[in-house]
This record gives C-alpha cells, structure tokens and sequence, in this order.
C-alpha cells in the first residue's frame, strides 16, 4: 500500500514549489551592481552641448531611468514618470539608450552627428507630446553605457544614493505598485540617511 | 451579437460538461443505465456547442469586430485572412478556446467510436473527460474570456505577434494540443478502469489505439514547433531545451513509454499499476505543461502574458485532477493482481528498462525545467538550466534506450534465449558496426561520437529493416500495428541519424559582409549580389540576393530577409534555406553595420541532414497512424467483450 503513495507524495511537494514559484516574479533580477558605485561615463544630452556625468549628482538621491521613443512598455511607464516628476520628489536621468536602430539605416548606415541628430529630434517629439519626466536625458546612442549597468531590457529603472552608490533596479516598466512599495519607501529611506 | 452568441453557447457547453461530469459517473455507482446512457449525446451536443462558439471567435477575427477585445488585441485589417483565422489561437484566450475545442472534440470520438465498449466503462471515460472539461471551462469562462467586449471600439487591432505570423505556426499549435488533449483519453481510461476497478487486458486494448494517435500528433506538434524553431528565429538551432520546449518533451517520453507499457499489458497482462500511473502521468505532465506555459511562472521565448490570477487558477486545478487521480491510485492499486511470470530476458524485461530508462529521462527534464523555480522558492538565489546540463544528462540515458530498442523487438515474450536473439541479429549488428567506423570518414572526420551516433542509428533502422524482411519470408496477414511499430523505430533512427550528423559536421559562419563579397564554407561559395526592399502586406522588408556557387557554377539564389512589421518594433529574421537530401544551405540576415561602405552581418550556415530530422518525425507520425488503423481494434472482440460482461455481472451481483 505505503509504496502506492509515492507518486501522491511526490507531486504534493511539487505542488508546494509550484505555489512558492508562483509568488515570484521570473523577471525580478538581482543586478550584481546594486550596492556599487554607478558606473562612470559622460554623455551628450538631449537639449545644450554639456555632457553629463552621474558625478555631477552627487550629494542627492536620484533616479536613472533607461528609456528609447521605439520601446512599447516605456510608454505605458511614461504617464507614472511624469506624474512622479511633478511630485518634486527626486530628479529623474533618462537614459535615452540606443535609439537608432537597425530599420533606421535601412538604406545604409548613418554617421554618428546624423544619429545624434535623428536621435534628438525623435526623442524631443516624444517628450514634446507624452510630457517630460526628465531633468535631462543622456543619449547613449551606440548602447556601451546600457552595456555597463547590465541593461537586460528597456524600461529599467534605477535608484542611485547621494553617494553615487545603486541601491535598486527595476527591470520592466514601473506600476504603480512598484513605485508605491518599493521606490518611494527606498527613496525616503535612502534621503534620510 | 455574434460574439455573444458565441459566449452563451460556451456557457451551455460548460453546464453540459457539469451533466457530463456528474450523471454518467453516478450512474456507475448506483447501476442506473439511463444515466450513463446520457454520456454519449451529452458528449457530442457539447462538442457541437464549442465548435460553435470557437466558429463564432472565428468569425469575430475575420469580420475584423474590434469590439471584441481579443480580437483588437491580436488581430489587424491588413493581416493576411489565413493568418486572421490563425489569430484565433494567436493570444491566451483563443488558445484555451483551442484547447476546449480539442478536448471536446476527442470525448465527441470516443463517444462515437465506442460502440464495443460496455455501456459502464463508455459511461466512466466519458464522465471523467466531463470532469476535465469542467476545469478548462471555468479557467476560460472566469479568468479568460475570449469574448469580453472593448469599449471605446479602436478604429484598428494591435496586429498578431510576427513571429506567429508563420505557416508553421498556423498549424503547430492545434497539432500539440491534438497530443496534449489527446493524454487525457489515455488519462480517462486508466481513471475508469480504477473507478471500475477492473485492470485487465480489455481496458488496454481499447486505449491502445487512441493513446497512439494521440502520441502521433504530439510527436508531430513538437517536430513542427522544432521545424519552426529552426527556420524563423534565425539561429539555424532546432531545439534549445527551452522550458516550454521541455513542456511538450515531457509528456512525449512518458507517453512513449506508455504506448509500449500498454502493450506489455494488453498481450501479458503485466504492469498493470505501471501503465495506469503511466497514464496518469502522461496527462499530468501536459497539464503541468499548460501551467508552466500560462501562467508565465518561467520566463521562456513563448511566456505570453504573465498573470497570477491564472496561474493559481491551473495550479489548483492541476492539484485537484492529479491529486485525485494519484489518490484513487493509491487506493485501487494495491489490489491488482499480478501478470504472468517473466524471465530476466524476455520481451517484458525490455519493455521495462525501456519504460525506466524513459521515466528517467522525464525525470531529469523535469528537474532541469524546474530546478531554477525551485532554488527560487527555496530563496536561494536565481539561476537558469542551459543545454549543457540537457545534453550531459539526456544523451546517456538515449543511449542505451536505443541500444536495447532492437533486442527488445526481437526478444520472445515470457523467456527469450540470447543466443537466438544474436542469431538474428548478428548481420544487423556487425553492418551497423563497419558503418559506424567507416561513414564517419566518408562525410567529413571521424570521431568516437559521431560513431555512436551513426551506431545506435543504422542499428536500429537495419534492425527494423531486418525485422520487416523475416516478417516478409513467414505467410500469414501483417497487421498495420507491425508496420506501425517498426516505421516509426525507423522513422526514430533517421532521427538520430540526423542530429549525429548536424551535430558532428555543421559549419556556421557569422560573419560581415558587403556587396560583391563572398564567404566560402566548402566546397560552396556564397556571394551578396543585391540588397533591395521589399513591401510586404503588413510589413516592409531588406532582401538580400545571395548566389550559391558550387565549384564556380552559381546553382541557386537565396533570398533571406529582415522583415520590419509595422505593428512591432521587433525586426524579424526570415531564412532562406536551401533544403536537399544531404542538407541545408541556411542564410540569415542581420543587422546593418556601421562603416563608410554598406555592408550587414550574415550567418551562412551549412547543416548537414537536418532535413532528416523532419522526415524522421514524420516517419514516426506515420508509423502511429498506421499502428492505430490496425483492423484488430476495430473488430468486435466477442471473446473480450463476454469476459468482461460476465465480469461486470459478477461485480453487480
């Protein structure tokens, strides 16, 4: 009898996993970078001829986040980003993160002052028309700064501490559910100390 | 309105099942014949009632009705009509609506082509398809609606995923649902033999043929979905060990398994209780499929809308059915009486290391598929199984499952004598050794893989091949189960055969290339002629012209393409392959590369026997076919149907 209820046995323990598994979010990824000093770089921005440097924010909490105007899910985060900006609460980086793509060269490569050029005028369009959550955006055009902070996919979004140190990524786009439990309880926790 | 028509019916079809799930089943309880005798219309009316409703989504898609929100989300007016129809199962929804059309479709066959069966028993595989029924109904009706409406109305749908926009993948979906749908017939017949709490010979018989066909049409979903794989996502890979991948993998060993179980206890009356929990599992693990699928607890290349609510939904589902079912079998277990003796070396002994060898490797596949939710759960970080760990652990366990496949088939049942067995297989055995040292030279460069490989292959087609011919030389009918059983091991030898050849002798080249440039994997030559655009009916596409050149004589022209869809910023691959006997020429293009001339990356493959890999597969789905068209489960067995009549007398008295 007792060897007649292995299979029960077994598949009740893998109903548990199951329902742990399922508590879980499979695109929570912990970045090896949360609890580092954020990568270093300097970019050109969106608007003006001064390049931007994360060195630049020391001394505030703020957030960075990665962005293109070719990205679905960007949109659907874009509305929450611009409410929060209204807040005041802490300034928000884009990272405008390889906005030419290949369907953009279609008809043979582009130069580098071309992209730029395409890339500014597509992502002020966008910001023109969806408002704009960013008090500057970084273009990094050919992605080697996505590469640094381990972009997995667009949107992400990333806390960095007064002393340039990441204190949380979120991949995906940001609910308000992630904002409201997760950033905002870090971004005072953060600013406090 | 139609779309509501469509929603009522779904909802009747749902009470049907509940009368379908209830009724029939009590009636065997309480010997009430005009209950279970409500099986078979029941049955068919509600088959009738999800044609309707599936015809009613169907004609939502191709009337471009965007106020139904399904169809806004998964459709568009300038999709071609095929691939509108095809939308159907393009999204969550649809694809449950699919998968309820299936499953009725099959309790509708076993209701009609039932007619030799007892009452009781048609009665208890019905009720338990009602049974299932019931779940899927609930998880549509509650927690995916293909029907709910959209309001405001958009003037225009959001267009099907490109990568479903794909012949392969019009007909891939229905075809692995027909296998995973079809393990719950086998499920159904296993859960009525305990109900009755008869195991015997004739409960074998009469599920045989239908587990057959239903493995035949998964083998034949998860070779299109590889086929598919292979030739739109542009990796020129076949199979990546992806979870969802392992999803369909998993019922189809254990269901193999099965298939040659049944027969052990159809012809000796042995492993009872193992091919009842064989039954089981095969349906288990293609539930367990549909929950790993939906409700995007793994991240895979197919994880399509990430929800909760479903995903418990299927899990408690899949906890009751399988819960239920293993409980019933610990219950009713026990007391089934043992088959007939057996010898070390016999035919059942085969069987048996055939059935663990393939549990294990289910076991294995499982473990791989699930060990990184596991270490989740158990907060011990995040990690992912690759194809190293697949490959270390499966190939072993195939090894010896084929080496043994070709005595086992010659092995006399009850006791076998091996000096007999090499005697017919002596011939078979030292051929399929010379070619296994000498091929590998002929095609390319030897190595002791690809010896293996070209062994356990040509050992087993020669083998079935020596089979058929002994068979030949006897007088006597041949029954399509024998021709059945020995075209699809053949069919299984061109698969290996296959994969130690692409395995052992591809060349893939990634590489950058401008106008006028050539790259050469010999003894072909491949030069970028002309890059020009295309505009397809829904997107726009960069066509690369690409001659091939063998010796300096241009043969062929391919003409891969990147397609950009204007509904998905997601640019897709489409290969050109030049398919021959001997292999694939596979082009694929990437993106464009920055430098002052034009010039794009390329894959240029070439992949040897690929081609074998599907005819393989179709070998096999064939050879299920025929097995299952064999006359001897058509006939009315009168003997079988006496004993267990006298049977059932017995039991009611």
């Amino acid at each position: 009898m007792k060897k007649f209820l292995i299979p029960l046995a077994l598949f009740m323990g893998l109903v548990v996993f199951l329902a742990v598994g399922l508590q879980r979010d499979p695109r929570e990824i912990p970045s090896p970078l949360v609890g580092k000093p954020a990568p270093a770089f300097s970019l050109p921005t969106l608007v003006g001829d001064q390049p931007f440097s994360p060195a630049d924010f020391k001394g505030q909490v703020w957030l960075f986040n990665v962005w293109a105007t070719w990205c679905v899910a960007c949109r659907e985060e874009h509305p929450l980003l611009v409410e929060f900006s209204k807040t005041q609460s802490v300034p928000i980086v884009g990272l405008s993160y390889k906005e030419i793509q290949a369907a953009d060269q279609a008809n043979g490569p582009l130069n580098d002052t071309d992209k730029l050029a395409l890339a500014r005028e597509r992502s002020l369009r966008f910001l023109q028309r969806l408002g704009n959550p960013y008090k500057l955006s970084v273009m990094d055009l050919d992605g080697s700064v996505g590469i640094d902070y381990g972009v997995y996919g667009v949107p992400e979004t990333y806390l960095i501490d007064r002393q340039g140190v990441i204190r949380f990524k979120h991949v995906g786009p940001v609910t308000p559910q992630v904002l409201q439990h997760k950033l905002l309880p870090l971004i005072r926790q953060w600013e406090a100390s | 309105m139609i779309p509501e028509l469509g929603q009522f019916s779904l909802v009747l079809a749902a009470v049907l099942s509940l009368v379908l799930g209830v009724f029939p089943l009590w009636g065997t309880f309480n010997h009430n014949t005009s209950w279970q005798a409500l099986a078979r219309p029941t049955a068919l009316l509600q088959f009738v009632l999800v044609a309707l409703s599936f015809a009613c989504l169907a004609y939502a898609f191709l009337t471009n009705d965007f106020s139904v929100k399904y169809v806004a989300e998964h459709s568009n007016t300038m999709l071609p009509k095929a691939y509108q129809f095809s939308a159907v199962w393009g999204g969550h929804e649809g694809s449950l609506l699919l998968w309820m059309l299936m499953l009725t479709g099959w309790t509708a066959a076993v209701a009609l082509f039932s007619q030799s069966l007892p009452l009781a028993m048609v009665a208890r595989v019905l009720g338990v398809l009602g049974l299932v029924g019931i779940g899927f109904m609930l998880f549509i009706l509650l927690t995916s609606n293909p029907f709910d409406r959209l309001f405001p109305i958009p003037p225009d749908g959001r267009d099907l995923n490109p990568l479903l926009q794909d012949p392969g993948l019009v007909i891939h979906p229905p075809m692995l649902y027909m296998g995973y749908v079809g393990m719950s017939v086998a499920f159904a017949f296993a859960i009525a033999a305990l109900l009755s709490g008869r195991l015997d010979a004739a409960w074998a018989r009469w599920s045989r043929p239908w587990t057959v066909i239903a493995w035949a049409f998964l083998t034949f979903g998860i070779g299109l979905g590889s086929w598919w794989a292979y030739y739109e996502l542009g990796w020129g890979g076949w199979w990546f060990w992806d979870p969802v991948e392992n999803a369909s993998l998993m019922p189809w060993l254990v269901s193999t398994a099965l298939i040659h179980s049944l027969m052990v206890t159809e012809k000796r009356g042995s492993f009872k209780a193992w091919t009842v929990l064989l039954a089981i599992a095969a349906f288990s693990l293609s539930l367990l499929g549909t929950f790993l699928v939906r409700s995007g607890v793994l991240t895979s290349v197919h994880a399509f809308a990430t929800d909760p609510t479903r995903g418990v939904f299927i899990l408690i589902f899949l906890a009751i059915v399988i819960g239920v079912s293993l409980a019933l079998f610990a219950w009713r277990a026990p007391e089934v009486t043992l088959g007939g003796s057996m010898g070390v070396v016999s035919r059942e002994s085969f069987m048996l290391l055939n059935s663990v060898l393939l549990v294990v490797a289910t076991g294995a596949v499982l473990l791989g598929t699930l060990y990184p939710l596991i270490i989740d759960a158990l907060n011990m970080g995040k990690l992912s199984v690759g194809p190293p760990y697949f490959n270390l652990v499966f190939a072993p366990l195939m090894v010896p499952l084929l080496f043994i496949l070709v005595p086992g088939t010659v092995a006399h049942w009850r006791e076998a004598k091996l000096a007999d067995m090499w005697m017919q297989l002596r011939w078979v055995a030292l051929a399929s050794l010379v070619l296994a040292i000498g091929l590998p030279f002929v095609w390319g460069s030897w190595s002791a893989g690809t010896a293996l490989g070209i062994f356990l292959g040509m050992w087993v087609a020669l083998g079935s091949l020596n089979n058929a011919i002994e068979r030949l030389r006897k007088p006597g009918r041949i029954g399509g189960s024998f021709w059945g059983q020995h075209l699809a091991h053949f069919g299984l030898a061109v698969v290996v055969l296959g994969i130690t050849g692409v395995k052992s002798f591809e060349v893939e080249r990634d590489v950058r290339m401008g106008l006028g440039d050539t790259v050469t994997i010999a003894p072909y030559t491949f030069r970028l002629v002309d890059m020009v655009d295309v505009n397809g009916p829904n997107y726009k596409a960069m066509q690369a012209h690409v001659e091939v050149a063998k010796n300096d004589q241009v043969f062929d022209v391919l003409y891969p393409e990147k397609r950009r869809y204007f509904s998905s910023a997601m640019p897709m691959t489409e290969a050109a392959i030049r398919s021959g006997f001997w292999g694939d020429l596979y082009v694929s293009l990437g993106d464009p590369l920055p430098g002052d001339k034009p010039s794009w990356s390329m894959r240029v493959y070439h992949k040897p026997f690929v081609p074998w890999l599907w005819t393989g597969v179709l070998l096999m789905v064939l050879g299920g076919m025929v097995a299952a068209m064999d006359r001897r489960y058509r006939k009315r067995n009168v003997a079988a149907q006496l004993k267990t009549a006298g049977e059932s007398l017995s039991s009611a008295a």
